[in-house]
């Protein structure tokens, strides 16, 4: 039940998000400090889930080779401009793959 | 004839393109979904309210990790809150007002941004959009059904190699942004990623992640004047908007 009114609670907060930018006056944009904060807050924020998401398991940090190798092939994806779907079939196969073999 | 020429115009191609392939990337949200300990209703709920991708795998993977509902809540806020920005940037370009703006605001996310800020002229642009929104937005709801359910039936996620998904998705998101950014643009990032890592032994999961995005604020300090550079999909100086929206970005 916690969980579900979690849910409900953020769902409607992202909305609002939403909405408060289309309902808002456009001069906002104008505002070099909102504009600002509002790139730099995404970066900070996906470098970051992407490090803990790769090597974080709780509150201890791991490696985890097959892991790793599967964040390894979804960048390799990225550079090479592949499409997105692919970039994470690169990396489920590749993380897949190795654990059928055996590492990780 | 009318429906033919519309579906030869460049407004409604780049649409269905997207929106299909894009749309598509649900099925891993439903299996992080089901993997997290959500019900199959809990995910389907997520992708047809929330209805924005990173700030769903954002939550998702904090309750995962064993976190806080409300570190989770609140990193799924923060990272929602991009949103906000792109609304700011369609209002003028799509011009709804009462009800049908409260509608499109749901659909106001990173791709309907992008393929929509592209179009020459209001009408165009309010096509795009809504053709964007709605082939994306079912397909994503559809493919998070399917994978929640397949998910379900699986008793060793891991040996799927699905939790590399998650990291792969975040990364897909931040490059487009890192491509096209300078030394800071980096900077921010690498200073993100490493507080989160530096953290995580002495926080709840969910927190660290948190405290990453003060790193954010070293944008404010220093050489004033200028915001980062390589901001995302509709952020371009030289107004290109399309390639992001084709290659990297999701709801």
């Amino acid at each position: 039940m916690t969980l579900w009114i979690a849910l409900i609670a953020t769902a409607a907060g992202c909305y609002l998000l939403k909405y408060a930018g289309l309902a808002a006056p456009r001069r906002l944009l104008d505002d070099p400090w909102l504009r600002r904060f509002a790139t730099a807050v995404p970066l900070a924020l996906l470098a970051a889930l992407i490090a803990v998401q790769a090597l974080g398991d709780g509150q201890a940090l791991v490696w985890d080779t097959a892991r790793m190798a599967g964040v390894g092939a979804a960048l390799l994806a990225l550079v090479l401009r592949a499409p997105f779907l692919v970039v994470v079939v690169a990396a489920a196969g590749t993380t897949a793959a190795l654990r059928a073999l055996g590492v990780g | 004839m009318k429906l033919l020429s519309q579906l030869r115009s460049p407004a409604v191609r780049d649409s269905l393109g997207i929106g299909v392939a894009v749309g598509a990337a649900g099925l891993a949200f439903g299996t992080a979904a089901v993997a997290a300990g959500l019900s199959p209703a809990q995910a389907l709920f997520l992708s047809l309210f929330m209805f924005t991708g990173a700030s769903q795998f954002a939550l998702v993977g904090v309750i995962a990790g064993g976190g806080s509902l409300v570190a989770g809540a609140l990193g799924a806020l923060l990272l929602g809150a991009r949103n906000t920005l792109y609304g700011l940037r369609l209002a003028d370009v799509l011009g709804y007002r009462g009800a049908r703006r409260a509608l499109a605001a749901h659909g106001v996310i990173d791709e309907t941004t992008a393929v929509t800020l592209v179009q020459p002229d209001r009408e165009s642009a309010r096509t795009a959009f809504m053709t964007t929104y709605v082939v994306l937005g079912g397909f994503w709801v559809a493919t998070t059904l399917v994978g929640a359910l397949a998910t379900e039936r699986v008793s060793d996620i891991d040996a799927f190699g699905l939790d590399a998904v998650g990291p792969a998705i975040f990364l897909g998101l931040l490059w487009p942004r890192l491509r096209e950014g300078g030394p800071r643009t980096w900077l921010i990032a690498g200073l993100g990623a490493g507080a989160a890592l530096a953290a995580t032994p002495f926080l709840p999961p969910g927190v660290p992640v948190l405290l990453a995005a003060s790193a954010a604020l070293l944008s404010f300090v220093g050489v004033g004047g200028r915001a980062p550079e390589g901001v995302g999909p509709c952020e371009r100086s030289d107004g290109s908007h399309g390639s992001d929206a084709s290659e990297g970005a999701r709801p």
